[in-house]
């Protein structure tokens, strides 16, 4: 009865859909106020009723309701509660229910957030929204129902969530990464209303600007995340594989980084507009063809899920629409005149210009990386498969010439600046640099050209944050006073910049210092690595809720004091009988130490996998910055107060037009 | 004509969505293996029974079939029979025993008979991801060079070895034909 509810709630939630898509939209067309109107309470409905549909699923699962097709096929009464709940978007069907949740859940906050916008934008913005949300209502409705029943012949007990994902990462790690693919329909439905309307101003850019900073942010860090999880529950050690499902949420990751510096130009200079506007289309574009190649088995993935050309099917002929309608949109509405603001070739908006360059000369290498087996295969020349090797080959060179612009950007001027200015600002702190890439890497781990370049690069970062930090600063007096300059916005870049900084040092670091042993051990041995050792103490078997493991135990030195106790695990899951290895990290700020087991050879031994991995904890903690200081630039007040300045101006203007008389 | 301009993302999106229209009918998995005409790749990994550490060196040198199997696979356990009646006429065959419990593996082997002269312990997968394995059972032709021939998904049986494997082990063709 429950999931029949579910259903229900469901098909309700898509009427409403279809009405928050049509009624604000002809609205805005025929200059009716009180359809427009409609959208905020229209928005709200679908979230309701989506809420419903996903409380409902969520409880099946926790009921171990098996006469439920996605339950029976993914979960399992032993679960942990936790896992059970997580297996809701464990699958197709209820990921893609959840897709459309935070997708409503935008819409939410953007008929909360954004009173301030006149109400035509507004009504616009929504009812693009409600579209995408029908096309996905529609989707999950028709071919992916996540309340398709079992019945006759309701089974006893469920087949299990796939082990791998029966993990804390994976709880949040989905929703995270789809609050920031789906956030990116926010920016693209405000670039959609601008397009219609013919509005494309600074204005427009300020509006959009603090969603997209948030949907990034949280692409980041959903990002961050998996990456993470891969990294010590695949149970091999690696952080990045380059599979066309991690590039299907890193494309318009790269696209969005672009997008949110182009807004920057767009709202301080009106520049780039059409540019933006574009990147806006791109971001959200990249983000559903990423759904598309994740769930119609076009491209074979470690994670892609089960696939269905049905589903494919639908989901093109939804991309074709959406994107190709937004893109004649574009042609036939984007502005042609250049604009009549003036840049030099040596100011702020060329260095913007050369960041989204290089963003989308990225993204465009990853787009052809992960499609060419795909074109090869279309024309009929054969199975190919395009791996790290040229990902890296392409991709790290690109990263290292974002460096020396990334490193001006914070000190130089918009309009006009004069290299002069900036050889004069950066050439003590570019000395410094210097100095630290030959030392730093003496001292510690031994000279390497490549951490050497890294040093230098990361160092440019920051000499050029902390030079631009010192300018803004210096003549407050008085620590508050100091930090009142400082807004969320340039809170949020330095936090962001120094990320990346750090990132470059962690990458370049545990890919050339890392040191990994495979071995036969026998209990009782001992093995060093990278100054540790390893003493391999015994294997016990342990019981979980709902797997049965043989768990090997370690003891870490260093010299002869204890550094850590570590217990990697090899897990059989009852239900399924997959086996897994469950990894035994000793995490620290400059290294981790990495135990994992293999297969147990011979009487007593065990293959055994130990590593070192300096500094890899700098990866995801830059990454971390990265989301988080993105997110933080949301909070500027700026974003709030002209709202409503404008809320003013424009319920004035409201008032006066016979639009709202009609009403 | 700065209008036309515009039109290029959507003409690049055009192109674009054909080229996903077509592989919407394009199976990924029916692969002809991007191996084939290939050397095998290189690996490193223990023989099941005896621990010791293979490589591709060690394993090739005549005609064999590499199979992709596992105690987890059930379609392994319809074609095994099969695979003992050609280890019986001579075939040369290497088990990669693909993601994969060892000690599950012995057992099996150890119940139902041992077809393959070798037998690689590939519990990682790596392996089997360099050859672009997609599940078990699977089945490569390698020659005594150590090229890659063809490719199998799928059971092996009686039909598939008459049409499609054994035009690589010319050897066993009259025999074969017999069954």
């Amino acid at each position: 009865m429950l999931a029949e509810v579910g259903h229900f709630a469901l098909i309700i939630a898509f009427v409403l859909a279809c009405l928050q898509a049509v009624v604000p939209l002809v609205g805005a067309w025929r200059g009716h106020s009180g359809s427009m109107l409609l959208a905020p309470p229209l928005a709200v409905g679908v979230f309701v009723f989506l809420l419903i549909a996903f409380v409902i699923l969520a409880t099946t699962f926790l009921q171990d309701d098996f006469s439920v097709k996605v339950v029976a096929s993914n979960s399992n009464s032993f679960m942990p509660d936790i896992y059970k709940f997580s297996a809701v978007w464990g699958n197709h069907e209820g990921s893609l229910l959840l897709w459309v949740l935070i997708l409503s859940g935008w819409m939410v906050a953007v008929a909360q957030f954004s009173r301030g916008l006149p109400l035509t934008m507004l009504a616009r913005v929504l009812g693009v929204m409600g579209l995408v949300a029908v096309g996905f209502i529609a989707f999950s409705l028709l071919t992916s129902n996540p309340f398709e029943r079992l019945l006759p012949g309701i089974p006893a007990e469920g087949q299990d969530l796939n082990p791998l994902l029966q993990d804390p990462g994976l709880i949040i790690h989905p929703p995270l990464l789809y609050m920031g693919y789906v956030g990116f329909s926010v920016p693209f439905a405000f670039a959609i209303a601008a397009l219609m309307g013919g509005r494309l101003d600074a204005a427009w850019a300020r509006w959009s600007r603090p969603w997209t900073n948030v949907a990034w942010g949280f692409l980041s860090l959903g990002i961050m995340l998996g990456s993470w999880w891969a990294y010590y529950e695949l149970g091999w050690g690696g952080w990045w594989f380059w599979d066309p499902v991690e590039n299907a949420s890193f494309m318009p990751w790269l696209v969005g980084a672009a997008l949110v510096h182009s807004l920057a130009a767009t709202e301080k200079r009106g520049l780039f507009r059409s540019w933006t506007v574009l990147l806006a289309i791109a971001a959200f574009s990249l983000s559903l063809l990423g759904t598309f190649l994740v769930r119609s088995g076009v491209l074979t993935s470690v994670h892609a899920f089960a696939a269905d050309p049905d589903r494919g099917l639908f989901i093109l002929i939804f991309l074709a629409l959406v994107i190709g309608g937004s893109l004649v949109l574009y042609a036939l509405r984007a502005p042609t005149v250049a604009s009549r603001v003036q840049y030099g070739a040596f100011s702020r908006e060329a260095l913007l210009l050369a960041n989204n360059f290089i963003f989308v000369i990225s993204a465009t290498t990853v787009l052809l990386g992960t499609l060419f087996p795909l074109v090869m295969d279309a024309l009929g020349q054969g199975k190919y498969s395009v791996g790290p090797p040229y990902f890296n080959a392409v991709f790290v060179p690109l990263m290292a010439l974002l460096v020396p612009f990334m490193g001006i950007g914070p000190v130089s001027r918009w309009k006009q600046d004069a290299p002069s200015r900036w050889r004069q600002e950066l050439l003590l702190p570019a000395a410094v640099v210097v100095l630290c890439a030959l030392v730093l890497p003496v001292l510690t781990l031994g000279f390497n050209l490549w951490v050497a370049l890294a040093v230098l690069f990361s160092g440019w970062l920051l000499a050029g944050l902390l030079r631009d930090f010192l300018d803004r600063t210096r003549t407050a007096k008085g620590l508050f006073s100091k930090w009142r300059r400082l807004t969320p916005s340039y809170l949020g870049m330095l936090l962001a910049h120094t990320g990346f900084a750090a990132m470059i040092l962690g990458v370049t670091v545990v890919s050339q210092h890392n040191v990994e042993k495979d071995l036969r051990m026998l209990p009782g041995d001992s093995e060093d690595v990278a100054g540790y050792r390893f003493h391999f103490v015994g294997v016990n078997p342990v019981a979980g809720p709902n797997y049965d493991a043989d768990q090997a135990d370690f003891q870490v030195f260093k010299g002869e004091t204890l550094v850590a106790e570590l217990s990697p695990q090899k897990r059989r899951y009852r239900a399924s009988g997959q086996v897994m290895t469950e990894a035994a990290i000793d995490p620290g700020m400059f290294r981790d130490l990495f135990i994992a087991m293999g297969e147990p050879v011979g009487e007593e031994a065990w293959a055994i996998r130990l590593q070192y991995k300096p500094m890899i904890r700098w990866i995801w903690f830059g990454a971390l910055m990265i989301g988080f200081g993105a997110l933080t630039t949301a909070f500027d007040r700026r974003y709030r107060l002209r709202e409503r300045r404008l809320d003013t101006a424009e319920t004035q203007a409201a008032m006066n037009s016979p639009a709202h008389a009609k009403a | 004509m700065p209008r036309l301009k515009l039109f290029l993302p959507l003409a690049a999106f055009v192109l674009l969505s054909l080229l996903l229209f077509k592989g919407l009918s394009l199976d990924p998995t029916s692969l002809p293996s991007a191996l084939v005409g290939k050397p095998l790749p290189d690996f490193e990994l223990e023989e099941l029974h005896s621990g010791e550490i293979l490589s591709r060196q060690r394993i090739i040198g005549e005609p064999m079939l590499v199979n992709i199997w596992a105690t987890w696979c059930y379609s392994c356990r319809v074609e095994h029979p099969y695979l003992l009646e050609l280890a019986a006429q001579g075939v040369q065959i290497i088990g990669l025993n693909y993601k994969d419990d060892s000690v599950k593996a012995v057992g099996w082997l150890k119940d139902l008979g041992d077809p393959y002269a070798l037998t690689l312990a590939d519990s990682e997968g790596r392996l089997g991801l360099d050859m672009g394995v997609y599940g078990a059972p699977e089945t490569y032709v390698v020659d005594a060079q150590g090229v890659v021939q063809y490719r199998h998904v799928g059971v092996v049986d009686a039909q598939v070895w008459q049409s499609l494997l054994v035009a690589w082990f010319p050897e066993f063709r009259r025999e074969g034909v017999s069954q």
